[in-house]
């Protein structure tokens, strides 16, 4: 081993990485947030006996889930490029992580939705609620709670998956990382010092998370 | 009062109900007692609507329940319905159980539908578990609580579905206890019910259902004493 640490360079640009780290925690944040809409739309597409709606449905979790995450960016950069749509690299993160998220989430929200007990729709119908509160009062409060750790794995995956973003050029920390690296070639301290940064974010996540979760579902 | 035509039910090709003529009176209790498959759960989505008919009708205090026009959401609030699994639900407390409804569906203010809950619940001896979550009643208690909160709508008529087949042999008497005072205060009540001591020492009349057909109807002394239909015969030979 005849490499020598120099950690003065990663210090001296520490605020830059930090601030990249929120540009990481925003992009990820943002794609949460559509991928939870539309991963719900997709749920209830997928539930629906539309067929082309379910077929519609079927092919974007098929594509989200199985195929790389990488490819999933590169499609909406150079593969939208190619015809003529230019995505900014913020874009094309957001999109892509988006895309991939609802198809994760839609599972999950697919799987609750079966979860909750036919009976519990009709109980609070029998009360004379309608379609709307049973659903909005009674039975997503259920589904929100079976896949409450899911979407929080999904938030963390949302997180690291989002380094992928310096392969299509958009500075986030990876990409903010390796923009320093190379200026600098103190290659390893820099991804070193990335990576723990990337640690306390999902940390600090995975807390946030757990105490949410306890103050919300006490009733278990 | 309420008032069932001829009234036919179909799931696709199957022929549920084939066409049941009753009329219940306010204040009568009427236990519905057959066997598996007969349609009696059925006949109870039928009243409030939760299930769509294919044809006769369904009036209540005057109102067709399936005309094209009819505000299902205030008829089922006159029909508190009790079902066979306890259906409490699981994220709310019992207080919470009881009041939303009055709260989101009478538009009562939340002091006042508070008031209704914390009144229904001890009217079923659950006063003491007013903060509790359903996760931690027994099957018994609730099922007191779906009685209370479908108490909570005041309404005129009370369906039971088997209330406590799904339970522990020695829960079922609570729950039947309850049942038993809400008749004594008069309350109008349809109740499938295998349970025949209590058809038998609650209802006003007891009627039998065989293969989506209303058999035989009459007195609990008429049905339990001396039965007309063979199958009610044979069935009463089976359950005891
Ligand atoms: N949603 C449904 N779709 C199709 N068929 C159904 C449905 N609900 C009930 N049935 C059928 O209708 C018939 C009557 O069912 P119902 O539940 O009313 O009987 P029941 O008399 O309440 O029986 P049990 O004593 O077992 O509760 C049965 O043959 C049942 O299989
Ligand atoms: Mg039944």
């Amino acid at each position: 081993m005849d490499y020598n640490f120099h950690w003065r360079p990663v210090f001296n640009k520490l605020p830059d990485l930090l601030e990249a780290g929120l540009l990481t925690l925003e992009v990820s944040l943002l794609s949460m947030v559509i991928g939870t809409v539309l991963g719900l739309l997709l749920a209830l597409a997928k539930l629906s006996p539309l067929k082309p709606a379910r077929w519609f449905a079927i092919t974007w979790i098929e594509l989200a889930r199985n195929t790389p995450a990488l490819f999933q960016l590169f499609f909406f950069g150079f593969g939208l490029g190619a015809f003529g749509w230019h995505l900014s690299p913020f874009l094309i993160v957001l999109v892509g992580l988006s895309f991939n998220n609802a198809g994760y989430l839609a599972e999950n929200f697919r799987g609750g939705f079966q979860a909750v007990p036919e009976n519990q729709y009709r109980a609070a119908r029998s009360l004379g609620m309608t379609a709307f509160q049973a659903t909005t009062r009674i039975v997503i409060p259920q589904v929100f709670k079976i896949v409450y750790h899911p979407m929080t794995n999904q938030m963390v995956w949302a997180v690291l998956m989002s380094s992928l973003a310096m392969m299509v050029g958009y500075r986030e920390l990876a990409g903010e990382t390796q923009f320093l690296a190379s200026k600098t070639f103190r290659i390893f301290e820099y991804f070193l010092a990335a990576a723990v940064i990337y640690y306390v974010i999902v940390k600090i996540i995975l807390g946030l998370s757990r105490l949410l979760a306890w103050r919300l579902f006490r009733y278990e | 009062m309420i008032e069932i035509q001829n009234l036919h039910k179909y799931f696709d090709v199957h022929h549920v109900l084939k066409g049941i003529d009753l009329t219940v009176e306010k204040g009568e209790v009427l236990s519905i007692i057959g066997s598996s498959g007969s349609g009696k759960s059925t006949l109870l989505y039928c009243i409030n609507g939760l299930e769509a008919i294919q044809q006769g009708e369904v009036i209540v205090d005057g109102v067709s329940v399936h005309d094209k026009g009819a505000d299902l959401n205030r008829i089922r609030q006159n029909l508190g319905m009790v079902f066979q699994q306890w259906n409490s639900f699981p994220h709310l407390t019992a207080l919470e159980n009881v009041a939303l409804a009055p709260r989101i569906v009478k538009k009562l203010s939340k002091a006042e539908s508070l008031a209704i809950a914390e009144q229904q619940l001890k009217h079923v001896g659950l006063a003491d578990k007013l903060d509790a979550y359903p996760s931690s009643l027994s099957g018994g208690q609730q099922q007191r609580l779906a009685i209370s909160r479908a108490l909570a709508m005041e309404p005129e008529y009370m369906l039971f579905d088997e209330a406590t087949s799904a339970l522990d042999p020695e829960l079922v008497g609570e729950v039947l206890e309850t049942m038993r005072m809400l008749a004594e205060e008069g309350m109008t009540m349809i109740c499938v019910t295998h349970e025949m001591g209590f058809a038998r020492d609650v209802s006003d009349r007891v009627a039998y259902f065989h293969d989506g057909v209303m058999e035989e109807i009459g007195t609990p002394d008429q049905i339990f004493g001396t039965p007309v239909s063979q199958h009610t015969q044979k069935f009463l030979a089976n359950v005891r």
